[in-house]
């Protein structure tokens, strides 16, 4: 009997045995496809067990957490949150999370490496540390002017530092409240359809993810391609353009909207805006020679981050030459984006250079303690620095003596272009009026800002939109609060 | 042996009872228990609970009463088992009361820890009672008699979650199936016992199987079809199981018939098959463990089974920390019969395998008493009782871990369960009383200083 009672007893230790090697299969080796098994909810569980960090400008956050004592705890809250929802984006149990909310995400949950007393703590731990908070560049007066500016229509307003490429505002309208996607259940579901089933895109944020035909908002790109390559030696001196223009190649004629256009000098071309003479000079310039300085001006790039990701701003690289000169006054396919247009004026106000733009300034801990600090980066040269003095000039030109004269502003140097952009089909939409800006405070060695406003307004009569008319006293405003900052 | 030890005079032969080791080991897991109790609260609620002194009292206090009835009634058990016996008790309160803090509105540990003093109370009064375990044998028949009523009367009360294992009389309910099972190891040992060499040495060969007679089998084959029959017919895949290893087991280890296993095994084989294709409750149990995530792909969520293994996942080695998982997302039957996966979570690996071990240890015991024993019957249970807990555990942590088939049981003393945890200290008190025997001197053996050599021929 004893030698079936030891059997047994064998019986019984494998059957321990298999528990053994069972519970090591499912704890260790398929722990981690478990653990990231989507209907898992342990991840968000963890997630917003803490409050999340914020998110400040002007050194006041413009974010909050609530507790809500429900199964995912902490929900975020936002101060003026379609002011700035531009900036935050969202942050939702639901619907996961946007712009600075998902960029900085590791920083605001607590995961972030960073955040950690010793490295690879929180690995060991597994634990995360309390959110941390991200300071933004923006400036809550200029924000506040864009937004007020932009009030009742669709549009954008994108406004950096030309020094530093800081970005100080970032505003599209119609904006809406991110809180409202907050947390889970009927109410956050329903705000989300009918956010996005609303026929004006609230949730688009215009500034940097819609692009737009620039119009004649590029030709500070082509004047500043023509100058560069020697296409125009003289920018006073008139150059060979008849108009209308009839584009190489075909049979089309290209009118102007301004008069005195024929064979006017760049600077007048610029002041006046004419299509004819813009076209030409893309045309003498080349395909090469535009699309290089397009380049880099920060046009075909795709993986621009100011950290939220950036559209991409287009500028066709195969054309014929008709299409090149349709290119050269910011038709055919060109798109650009707002702060693409904003990079373009910040770069011929910083004397050529061309700032990486950011939106954040630094990061810290929840204490305070700063654990990463972005710096200024050079994004490109795009200009020598003669050309970029004699752009300036043609547009302080522009609001002194031409089509942006609602931009100006006393006791301060300021320069700027307007845009009409045509679109649709045969040009049917309504277009879109553009202004890009730069201003100067009178006493000061640096530019204060550049700005690149667009508005869309469907509703109104279309004779009345253009850049000067429509946009360039949001610009205006703009520039005014920042060079108030500045003293 | 060497000559100086030879030629010594015979030493005093005073067995060792260690019962110092046994109140040392119980006061060791008293404390882990309390300290398990307090980080509960320091993790969930940033407080040691207020009532952890409370706690610790009454833990202390049932491991006392109990050691104290072992101390003067069964001075030379085991010194393992009851130590082991208050731990898993004692954690697993823990494990209930931390379930029970995500749900305000249904609090299990109070209830539970009422179960576990009936459950010490029961324990002392079997030590104290029960003198000589064989008295037991006389009762072979009444305990038969009295497991198949118990079985069978729950037919007659509604099915509870879809098994019809209940008996609910005004707000208390218990599965009389828990209390069956001691009663029938009682019958097996006992007629196993008396026939083990007509089993073993009777009947006809076929082929290579030496099959035993008729009238020798009959009647113990037939307890057991009916009793694994009704539980069928209750859909208690569980306990049929355990039945039928229980039964497989001691038949073996009563006649030594390898050929008994195969045919055991061949017989679950095909039962299990009919049984898990047929019966829709128990075959969506099986398609369960085949896809244990087929309705997260339907779309419906997890399943309790998905839920229990994102648990044990989310443990890993070292676990969350008591307090600090989230398995109450398994809903439904977290703190019966998947208790195991908050142990998993919240203790990790390491924290399984010493549960795990604790569980072996006392199996373990189990079986060195029934080795130790002399008489066939007290022997054929030592190793009935034991093997009920081995197969237990087996059964109910195979199934929340995707082992095996999910079926609906107890983890011994660890899940919530008034009938289980009373069970399972009767079972311990057996145990506790048959140690003691197997570990008693033998007065005309130790006088003569051969018990070595009279148990080697005892044991062939």
């Amino acid at each position: 009997m004893i030698r079936y009672i030891r059997r047994a007893a064998a019986f019984c230790l494998l059957l321990l045995v298999a528990l053994l090697v069972n519970a090591a299969r499912v704890q260790l080796f398929e722990a981690d496809e478990l653990d990231d098994n989507p209907a898992n909810r342990r991840g968000a569980i963890v997630r917003y067990d803490q409050p999340r960090g914020n998110i400040l400008v002007g050194g006041r956050p413009v974010t909050g957490s609530k507790e809500t004592g429900e199964q995912l705890s902490f929900e975020r809250t936002y101060l003026h949150g379609p002011l700035y929802a531009p900036v935050t984006g969202y942050a939702s149990q639901t619907y996961g999370t946007t712009l600075l909310e998902n960029a900085e995400d590791a920083v605001l949950s607590g995961t972030d490496s960073l955040l950690a007393p010793l490295p690879f703590w929180n690995e060991f731990t597994r634990g995360r540390q309390p959110g941390g908070d991200v300071v933004t560049t923006i400036r809550a007066s200029m924000q506040q002017a864009a937004y007020e500016g932009l009030r009742g229509r669709r549009g954008a307003v994108a406004a950096l530092d030309p020094s530093t490429g800081a970005v100080l505002a970032l505003v599209s309208t119609p904006s809406y409240d991110p809180e409202r996607l907050s947390g889970t259940g009927a109410a956050v579901t329903g705000a989300w359809s009918r956010l996005n089933a609303s026929t004006s895109m609230p949730m688009l944020n215009r500034a940097i993810r819609q692009t737009y035909p620039p119009g004649s908002t590029f030709k500070i790109v082509t004047a500043a391609a023509a100058l560069d390559t020697g296409a125009v030696t003289d920018a006073d001196a008139a150059t060979d353009t008849p108009s209308p223009y009839v584009l190489p190649g075909t049979r089309t004629t290209l009118p102007n909207e301004a008069r005195g256009c024929e064979n006017a000098s760049l600077a007048d071309a610029i002041r006046v805006s004419c299509n004819t003479v813009m076209a030409h000079l893309g045309v003498e310039v080349g395909l090469d020679g535009m699309v290089e300085t397009a380049k880099k001006f920060g046009f075909n790039d795709s993986g621009l981050r100011i950290p939220s990701g950036v559209a991409r701003s287009n500028f066709d690289t195969d054309m014929s030459e008709d299409q090149l000169a349709l290119s050269s006054i910011g038709q055919f396919n060109t798109t650009a984006t707002p702060l693409q247009m904003a990079m373009v004026a910040s770069a011929v106000a910083n004397g050529g250079d061309l700032r990486r733009p950011h939106l954040v300034d630094r990061v810290t801990t929840n204490t305070g303690d700063t654990v990463r600090q972005e710096g200024s980066q050079s994004y490109e040269r795009p200009m020598n620095p003669a050309t970029a003095v004699q752009l300036q000039r043609m547009m302080v030109e522009v609001v002194e003596n031409g089509t942006g004269s609602n931009a100006a502003i006393d006791g301060a140097r300021v320069g700027g272009k307007t845009g009409t952009a045509q679109h649709g089909v045969d040009n049917s939409g309504l277009p879109y009026a553009w202004f890009i800006s730069w201003a100067q405070a009178a006493d000061s060695g640096r530019p204060a800002v550049a700005v690149a406003v667009v508005v869309e307004d469907a509703a109104a009569d279309r004779a009345d939109i253009s850049g000067g008319g429509s946009a360039a006293p949001i610009a205006r405003a703009v520039m005014e609060a920042a060079l108030a900052e500045q003293e | 042996m060497t000559a100086t030890t030879a030629d010594a005079p015979p030493p005093e032969l005073r067995l060792p009872k260690r019962r110092g080791v046994e109140l040392a080991l119980l006061v060791g897991g008293v404390l882990i228990s309390v300290f398990g109790y307090a980080a509960v609260g320091l993790t969930h609620d940033g407080a040691v609970p207020p009532d952890v002194a409370g706690y610790g009292a009454g833990l202390g206090a049932l491991a006392l009463l109990a050691h104290v009835a072992v101390r003067f009634r069964a001075p030379y058990a085991d010194p393992l088992l009851l130590p082991i016996a208050v731990l898993l008790n004692g954690l697993g309160l823990v494990l209930i009361y931390r379930l029970d803090l995500e749900t305000p509105r249904d609090q299990a540990a109070p209830t539970q820890l009422v179960w576990s003093t009936l459950g010490v109370a029961l324990f002392t009064a079997v030590v104290v009672l029960l003198r000589d375990h064989r008295v037991l044998q006389r009762y072979a028949y009444l305990s038969v008699a009295a497991a198949l009523v118990l079985l069978i009367v729950p037919i007659f009360f509604p099915a509870v979650n879809g098994a019809k294992i209940w008996i609910r009389i005004g707000g208390l309910s218990f599965q009389p199936g828990e209390f069956a099972k001691i009663l029938l190891a009682v019958f097996f040992a006992a007629y196993l016992a008396a026939n083990r060499n007509a089993l073993a040495y009777t009947g006809r060969k076929v082929w290579k199987l030496q099959l035993p007679a008729g009238r020798v089998l009959g009647p113990i084959v037939a307890i057991w079809l009916l009793s694994v029959g009704v539980l069928v017919l209750e859909r208690d895949l569980g306990t049929s199981l355990l039945f039928f290893g229980l039964f497989v087991i001691m038949l073996y280890v009563a006649t030594g018939r390898t050929g008994w296993i195969a045919v055991g095994l061949l017989l679950a084989a095909v039962g299990a098959f009919v049984v898990g294709s047929f019966e829709p409750h128990v075959h969506s149990r099986v398609q369960d463990w085949l896809d244990p995530f087929a309705s997260i792909d339907a779309g419906r969520g997890p399943g309790q089974l998905a839920q229990s293994l994102f648990a044990f996942a989310a443990g890993g080695m070292l676990g969350a920390g008591l307090g600090a998982g989230n398995s109450i997302l398994i809903g439904f039957a977290a703190k019966s019969d998947f208790i195991l996966a908050t142990a998993g979570e919240e203790l990790g690996l390491c924290g399984l395998t010493a549960i795990f071990l604790l569980y072996a240890l006392l199996v373990a015991r189990g079986y060195r008493a029934g080795l130790a024993l002399r008489d066939p019957f007290g022997r054929l249970l030592a190793i009935g009782l034991a093997s009920i807990l081995a197969l237990q555990v087996f059964v109910i942590a195979g199934g929340v871990m995707g082992l095996i088939p999910l079926t609906g049981m107890a983890m011994p003393f660890l899940a919530q369960g008034g009938s289980s945890v009373v069970t399972n200290w009767i079972i311990v008190a057996l145990l506790i009383r048959l140690s003691d025997v197997a570990r008693r001197p033998r007065p005309e053996l130790v006088e003569t200083g051969v018990v070595a050599a009279a148990e080697e021929e005892e044991n062939r």
